[in-house]
């Protein structure tokens, strides 16, 4: 086969001339052409390597559905792999390269597989490594290097990918003449109408097959209808591919901006992804031809017969001097006239049915040698292009000598929009072809896709002749399925579709099986006799063709991924230069390090500092919740699990929420700030978790209580102040406040700002939480760090509050309160409301929650080494684990190492010796069972 | 991504909405134990239609009550709660 560029004619302009490389090599070609058309038109034959034998692979399509021609395409990180050489419009510099093959595309050792014939069947690697996972080992290095397309981009993509939104009235997909009809009758009746074609030129197979329409050439029809549209205000998207089709006629679209590989202009994006919420959607997707099945039908110089015809009158060029034109349709015949119109042989036609007194087969009898009921058995060739076919007529054998096979197996709709959408499909006998037949959401199918002419087509091109080599008949070409494969599966005794979908890979490829799906679906309808609907069809899913990952991420790439949120005081802690750690969406610190200190040596320092004079902590982020009304305490005895209704005006206590399933939620304090105003905290992590949860009660539960809820976690910022000499700090700051007692509520001014200041002990040391409004807190911060640091004070971040938190034995959500544990097992259950009246009180009844027999329960851990987190507790190593450690700590003015963790029947087992061991980690330690509070049991330090 | 009409906001992507639990599941606070477990743990898990609570959290607020496809996704109606359920 040698393709040649005719000296007219196609819609490329010849007079200017873009230059790129293919495998290194440097060729020309014109703007309007794909990279297929502009090699085929200098004679390139050979495009890549097949999948899995590496059979020499040419060019079969003009389009999406291409499964041959996957090249890589740029560099660096703008390197896109399995492109479609006949998906992408050559640009000045483009660099393609083809793919799976080595050392080079010419001269491929992998092909070798092919050579001598030994051909991997269905399912070889499931048999060939069943049972023998040390032989997978051994070989996986060398089959994963054979097979394959090609390599992902190693380099970061240096370009951005926008995401937009739009609505319309009506969207067509498909930009043809059915397609443009639609836009044209749609904008007239003034609706807001969105064309998108994933092609660079609107006109479809107006372009492909050079008619005239309504009295004009198709060009001017086209360009005529484009002014029209325009005029009208209609959004036209031109390469912009419709990938999927979601709930309540929602569509995506991909848009490229630049070609693939292709450098956008400064600040442009490469690629943008549309969601389109449309009124009604048109589907004018059109129709794909199928390749016929028969031996060597994947080699290069075999086409489809209507691809030959868009290179002919699109781009100006013949694939081959010699033609051979199979088919099973009226369609290809227009094929053999473009051709021999071009200046090229047409060999033969060879049609599989009978003699038909359609007007173009009877002006092809009159114009070239045409043969009836005959079929291809076989193509022969090489890398280097076709020298000829065998067909069979009759039980007789025919040679032909040709470069060029143009083939119609008929033609699929292009269903796969109209089945994402919830559509149902009919088989169309006579066609061969599945047709969209009923549409649950406000969507029509029009045109080519909505099913095919009747009177033009037939489903002999499914049927295979009899005598054909079914192990060289190709049926999945990227993924290298052949006729052989799926009657081995169906022997093996695979019926489902899906199945033997999933153990031959039929339609598994990148094309998703766009030419394939329809052949194989025949294939194994013919093996069990009965009709192709009744095998079934596997499912459409989207994206349609294939997308970047890059598009569907947008902007949501490296610290954009999720955002981050910025206490107040973060400027400040900033200057100090702490270690941070994000908690929930917020940048905490988590130790403010000295001199090169570690973060263990920074934290302890800290915690010291803590326990023996004073620290500051931002609590800023903590959930708060204001509930208010004449209700608010009989809402709040709902949503916490202990009592609420007797706390006195001004004063707080601890208090924790359950799950409807009776498992602890979240945990923190309630105060009651006014007669009937409340504040409620809870976990900085579990805020949103808890807003959502108030509002259900409130809205759900107990609708008829007069009770408002606040969400104040952003309001109020904190500053948690603690140590034995915190009193006298706070004292120092605010002269005139009388020093709330433990579990009090006092309002003062620090520093000029109105502060709210409740006592509570997070750390076990007497200490006060001081929430002033938003940012007002700054001068509050300063002034505590000013005079703090008189008493040898310092400001301390979350890794110290965790070690003081272990200590003292205070839980923690996400470390002991993990979804999974009961009041009971965190010993919490003295404190549970007795009239149960809050949520999950009813479940928390079943008996399995009551008793302690069997369940995890919270117990404290005591060594003389460190106790590694999250490790599991063991008699012996090794030995079933018993329990786990929550969290892991250490005596902060003491030597010895404490942990809290979790262990059957645990609260019954004080005094025993256990090991803590994790494996992952290569640590263990000795450890012994004791009672979860190190530090302080009494509670007499934060009490006067 | 489906369109969920809002009674207070009008029609708004799912994206602004949170599902809570199906109808069924919600569990008054006086409930008996095996109540309890029949709600939580032994609800039905229908194919097809289905009463769902859903949530507008990225807009008013409010919880809803959907009538909704669990194939299809159609959803018949959707209404606030006039009373707990």
């Amino acid at each position: 086969m040698t393709g040649s560029r005719t000296h007219q004619g196609g819609i490329i302009d010849r007079n200017k001339t873009i230059s790129f490389t293919f495998d290194g090599k440097r060729y020309q070609g014109h703007p309007g052409d794909t990279l297929a058309s502009a090699l085929l038109a200098q004679g390139v034959v050979l495009f890549g390597r097949s999948f899995k034998y590496h059979r020499p692979r040419g060019v079969m399509s003009a389009g999406v559905e291409e499964p041959n021609a996957l090249v890589g395409v740029g560099t660096g990180g703008r390197y896109e792999p399995n492109t479609r050489a006949t998906d992408l419009f050559i640009y000045e510099g483009l660099v393609a390269e083809s793919q799976n093959r080595w050392p080079s595309l010419s001269f491929d050792l992998g092909a070798v597989i092919g050579l001598f014939g030994r051909f991997v069947p269905a399912g070889f690697y499931y048999k060939a490594f069943l049972g023998k996972p040390g032989l997978w080992k051994f070989y996986e290095y060398f089959i994963r290097r054979a097979a394959g397309l090609g390599q992902p981009p190693v380099e970061p993509d240096p370009d951005s990918y926008e995401h937009r939104a739009a609505f319309c009235d009506v969207l067509v997909v498909g930009a043809g003449p059915a397609g443009l009809a639609a836009a044209l009758s749609a904008s007239a009746l003034g609706e807001r109408v969105m064309l998108v074609e994933q092609d660079l030129v609107l006109g479809g197979g107006l372009i492909r097959d050079a008619d005239s329409m309504e009295g004009l050439p198709a060009q001017a029809w086209i360009t005529k209808a484009l002014a029209t549209l325009t005029e009208r205000g209609v959004r036209i998207l031109n390469r912009t591919t419709a990938i999927g089709y979601w709930d309540h006629d929602l569509l995506t679209l991909a848009q490229k901006l630049v070609e693939p590989g292709q450098a956008p202009e400064d600040g442009q994006a490469a690629q943008r992804l549309w969601r389109v919420r449309a009124k009604k959607v048109v589907l004018a997707t059109g129709a794909l031809e199928r390749p016929l099945p028969f031996a060597g039908n994947d080699k290069p110089g075999v086409m489809l017969a209507q691809a030959v015809r868009t290179y002919v009158n699109r781009f100006g060029l013949t694939p081959g001097a010699k033609a051979v034109i199979a088919t099973c349709t009226d369609d290809a015949y227009k094929t053999a006239f473009a051709l021999a119109d071009a200046g090229c042989e047409i060999v033969a036609i060879l049609d599989s049915r009978s003699e038909s007194p359609s007007e173009i087969v009877k002006a092809a009898v009159a114009r070239f040698k045409v043969r009836f009921d005959t079929q291809i058995l076989e193509a022969a060739g090489g890398p280097g292009g076709l020298t000829g076919i065998t067909a069979e007529a009759g039980g007789q054998k025919l040679q032909l000598s040709c470069d060029l096979v143009a083939a119609s197996g008929g033609f699929s709709p292009v269903a796969h929009l109209h089945m994402q959408a919830g559509g149902t499909l009919s088989w169309d006998e006579a066609n061969g072809a599945f047709a969209p037949k009923t549409s649950r959401q406000n969507q029509v199918t029009v045109g080519a896709a909505s099913g095919v002419d009747e009177a033009n087509t037939s489903a002999s091109g499914l049927t295979p002749p009899k005598a054909v080599d079914t192990k060289h008949s190709f049926v999945d070409f990227q993924n290298d399925v052949t006729l052989a494969d799926i009657d081995l599966a169906w022997q093996e005794g695979y019926r489902s579709v899906e199945h033997v979908k999933r153990y031959t890979t039929l339609g598994m490829a990148t094309d998703q099986g766009k030419t394939s799906n329809i052949v194989g679906l025949a294939r194994l309808a013919a093996l069990e006799g009965r009709p192709v609907p009744h095998v079934g069809l596997t499912t459409f899913r989207p994206p349609y063709t294939p997308t970047t990952l890059g598009l569907l991420a947008g902007h949501a790439t490296g610290k954009h991924l999720a955002v981050i949120r910025r206490p107040p005081l973060f400027d400040l802690h900033t200057e100090q230069n702490p270690l941070w750690l994000p908690s929930g969406y917020w940048m905490r610190p988590r130790a403010y390090p000295r001199n090169a200190e570690t973060l263990h040596a920074a934290a302890l320092r800290e915690a010291r500092t803590v326990r023996q004079g004073v620290g500051w902590v931002d609590v800023s982020t903590l959930g708060k919740f204001e509930v208010a009304g004449p209700d608010a305490a009989a809402f709040l005895e709902r949503v916490c699990a202990t009592t609420v209704a007797k706390l006195a005006v001004g004063r707080g206590r601890y208090s924790f929420m359950l799950r409807e399933d009776g498992i602890v939620m979240d945990d923190g304090t309630v105060w009651r700030i006014g007669p009937e105003r409340y504040l409620l905290t809870s976990s900085t992590g579990g805020a949103d978790r808890m807003s959502h949860h108030l509002a259900y009660v409130r809205q759900v539960l107990a609708p008829e209580m007069r009770v408002a809820i606040a969400n104040v976690q952003e309001h109020w910022t904190g500053i948690a102040v603690a140590g034995p000499k915190a009193k006298t700090l706070l004292a120092q700051l605010a002269p005139d406040l009388d020093i709330p007692r433990h579990m009090s509520v006092a309002r003062s001014q620090i520093a000029g700002v109105p502060v709210l200041i409740l006592a509570a002990s997070y750390s076990g040391e007497r200490a006060f939480e001081i929430y002033a409004a938003g940012k007002d807190i700054v001068p509050v911060w300063q002034a505590i760090a000013t005079q703090g640091t008189d008493h040898g004070g310092c400001a301390y971040g979350l890794e110290a509050l965790e070690i003081l938190r272990i200590e003292k034995g205070h839980v923690v959500v996400g470390g002991e309160i993990d979804g999974r544990t009961t009041p009971h097992d965190l010993g919490l259950d003295r404190m549970l409301n007795p009239k149960a009246t809050y949520v999950g009180a009813p479940a928390l009844q079943r008996p399995d929650l009551q008793s302690s027999a069997g369940r995890l329960r919270m117990v404290g851990l005591e060594s003389e080494t460190p106790i590694p987190e999250g490790s599991m507790l063991v008699s012996s190593i090794p030995g079933t684990p018993q329990g786990h450690v929550t969290g892991a700590g250490q005596r902060i003015l003491e030597d010895g190492y404490v942990a809290l963790a979790f262990l059957r029947d645990g609260s019954e087992r004080l005094g025993e010796h256990l090991v803590a061991w994790s494996p992952s980690r290569g640590a263990k330690a000795p450890v012994s069972v004791v009672d979860p509070v190190f530090y302080d049991h009494e509670g007499a330090r934060y009490r006067d | 991504m489906q369109l969920i009409t809002c009674p207070h906001c009008g029609p708004r992507a799912q994206a602004e909405f949170e599902f809570d639990r199906a109808v069924e599941s919600v569990l008054a606070l006086d409930a008996t134990e095996a109540e309890a477990v029949a709600r939580l743990y032994r609800r039905e898990n229908p194919k097809g239609w289905s009463w769902e609570l859903w949530r507008h959290s990225a807009g008013c607020g409010v919880f809803l009550k959907l009538h909704r496809h669990t194939v299809t996704h159609e959803i018949a109606e959707v209404s606030l709660l006039d009373a707990a359920p």
